[in-house]
């Protein structure tokens, strides 16, 4: 499996990176981490003839402060994000969805703005950032725009990203101190998308439920912020009725495919029972 | 770039993958092609202070990298690397095929941790595939050499 040829541009800054694209248009992809986009190639899936490699650009890296939020470089590996503390102890969620992502070899080279911007809906991270409220950092030709994940994702591979556009960071607000999260992924083993999976950062308040927000994974053509979902458990004490009223709103608006990870019906049911898991444990972890 | 302690200076067609440019512009074979596909591990090498399977990388990419493979494990003098020792002590192979690609990652994970529990051993070679062993004397051989490298003796598990 060789893929088609292609000229190599290393670009040193988003400024120049983002001037290719432009100037390359269609024919011209970026490349990151590239385990999405390599075997892709080697399968003749695609055949771009310019390749952007974003690796010399020193401004796509590292994970920073910035005021409440936390803003993480889209280069950033999924092995840095588990390796931050900073994120250990403000969005500790990140550090438990990378440890799932694909296995260490992967992890070393895949970046969290490949994992959001490229579409996939097998992708782990952006039903994550759709729990978390996160913007994405576009840059283009004309400057810089701010994206909410919650409205990135239109269909598989296809976001609101325009031609010539780079995300360049992740910007999210830090949760609440002593919230409760948990990312729970059902796959059939190491290194596979998941069946099904749910995300929840929820905040509690005198036993009842302050905040909520739920994320699915790979049940979808796109990732699934289940608002609903989150609106029927806020207030409660997360007894199980309101619960399984939670589940179900969820499991609505999933429409996962029937493939090798089992039938569309069973998938749905998946990620109700992965959802009803990550309430559970992320209640357990909350410090309220 | 650098492999196994030497420079390198080559020219290559951008789209020729590491694993090509290592195994046939260097002839480097221990790094073997399995999958193709990222799944196997039987390509990784150790890269810049990462495992990464080297099917799924450009050599372009790799451009000033220094790179380690099996070849570049034991030392100059044909002493096995402890790893190398454990993997032959303790039956950590049947066929071989996997065994590069398993003792460059071991490599690795002994180095970010020295003294790995088994279930640490586990998840750290999730991303290397063995159809022969079962793993058990992979995850025996690596606890091997993370003792003898830590210089004290190797106790293994009871049954």
């Amino acid at each position: 499996m060789i893929p088609g040829p292609f000229a190599y541009h290393r670009p040193t800054s988003v400024k120049d990176a983002v001037s290719l694209l432009g100037s390359l248009g269609e024919d011209a992809r970026a490349i990151a981490g590239g385990h999405s986009l390599i075997p892709m190639m080697k399968l003749r899936l695609a055949s771009p003839a310019h390749l952007i490699d974003l690796s010399g650009v020193a401004d796509l890296k590292g994970i920073r402060e910035d005021g409440r939020d936390i803003v993480i470089g889209a280069m950033t590996t999924q092995h840095e994000l588990v390796g931050s503390e900073l994120l250990a102890n403000k969005i500790p969620i990140l550090r438990e969805t990378s440890l799932q992502i694909a296995d260490p070899q992967v992890r070393y080279v895949g970046t969290v703005g490949g994992n959001v911007a490229n579409g996939d809906p097998g992708n782990d991270m952006p039903a994550v950032m759709m729990c978390l409220n996160a913007t994405y950092h576009a840059v283009g030709k004309t400057g810089e725009r701010r994206i909410a994940a919650r409205e990135f994702y239109q269909g598989a591979y296809l976001t609101v990203l325009k031609p010539g556009e780079l995300v360049t960071a992740i910007r999210i607000p830090v949760p609440a101190a002593g919230h409760g999260y948990a990312y729970e992924k059902l796959k059939r083993k190491i290194g596979d998308y998941a069946t099904a999976a749910a995300a929840v950062v929820l905040t509690l308040n005198g036993g009842k439920v302050a905040t909520c927000s739920v994320g699915l994974t790979n049940v979808a053509e796109t990732p699934l912020w289940a608002e609903e979902a989150g609106k029927i458990l806020t207030g409660s004490a997360l007894d199980a009725a309101t619960v399984k009223k939670a589940v179900a709103a969820a499991e609505a608006i999933t429409s996962p495919a029937s493939d090798g990870r089992g039938p569309a019906a069973y998938r749905t049911k998946m990620a109700g029972v992965m959802l009803t898991r990550a309430l559970a444990r992320a209640k357990e972890r909350t410090g309220a | 770039m650098t492999v196994n302690g030497k420079k390198v200076e080559e020219l290559v067609e951008p789209r020729t993958l590491l694993i090509h440019f290592l195994r046939e512009q260097l002839n480097l074979t221990g790094p073997h092609i399995g999958c193709e596909t990222s799944h196997c591990g039987a390509c990784t090498v150790d890269l810049d202070g990462k495992s990464v399977k080297s099917c799924t990388m450009f050599a372009v990419q790799a451009n000033g990298a220094d790179i380690r493979t099996i070849e570049g494990m034991a030392a100059a003098d044909g002493t096995l690397h402890a790893l190398q020792e454990a993997f032959r002590e303790m039956h950590g192979l049947q066929c071989g095929f996997c065994t590069p690609g398993m003792i460059t990652r071991a490599y690795r994970l002994l180095q970010e941790n020295k003294n790995p529990t088994e279930e640490e051993i586990r998840f750290g070679i999730a991303g290397n595939l063995c159809r022969c062993t079962g793993y058990q004397n992979i995850v025996k051989a690596i606890q091997y050499a993370a003792a003898k490298m830590n210089g004290v003796p190797f106790q293994e598990a009871a049954e």
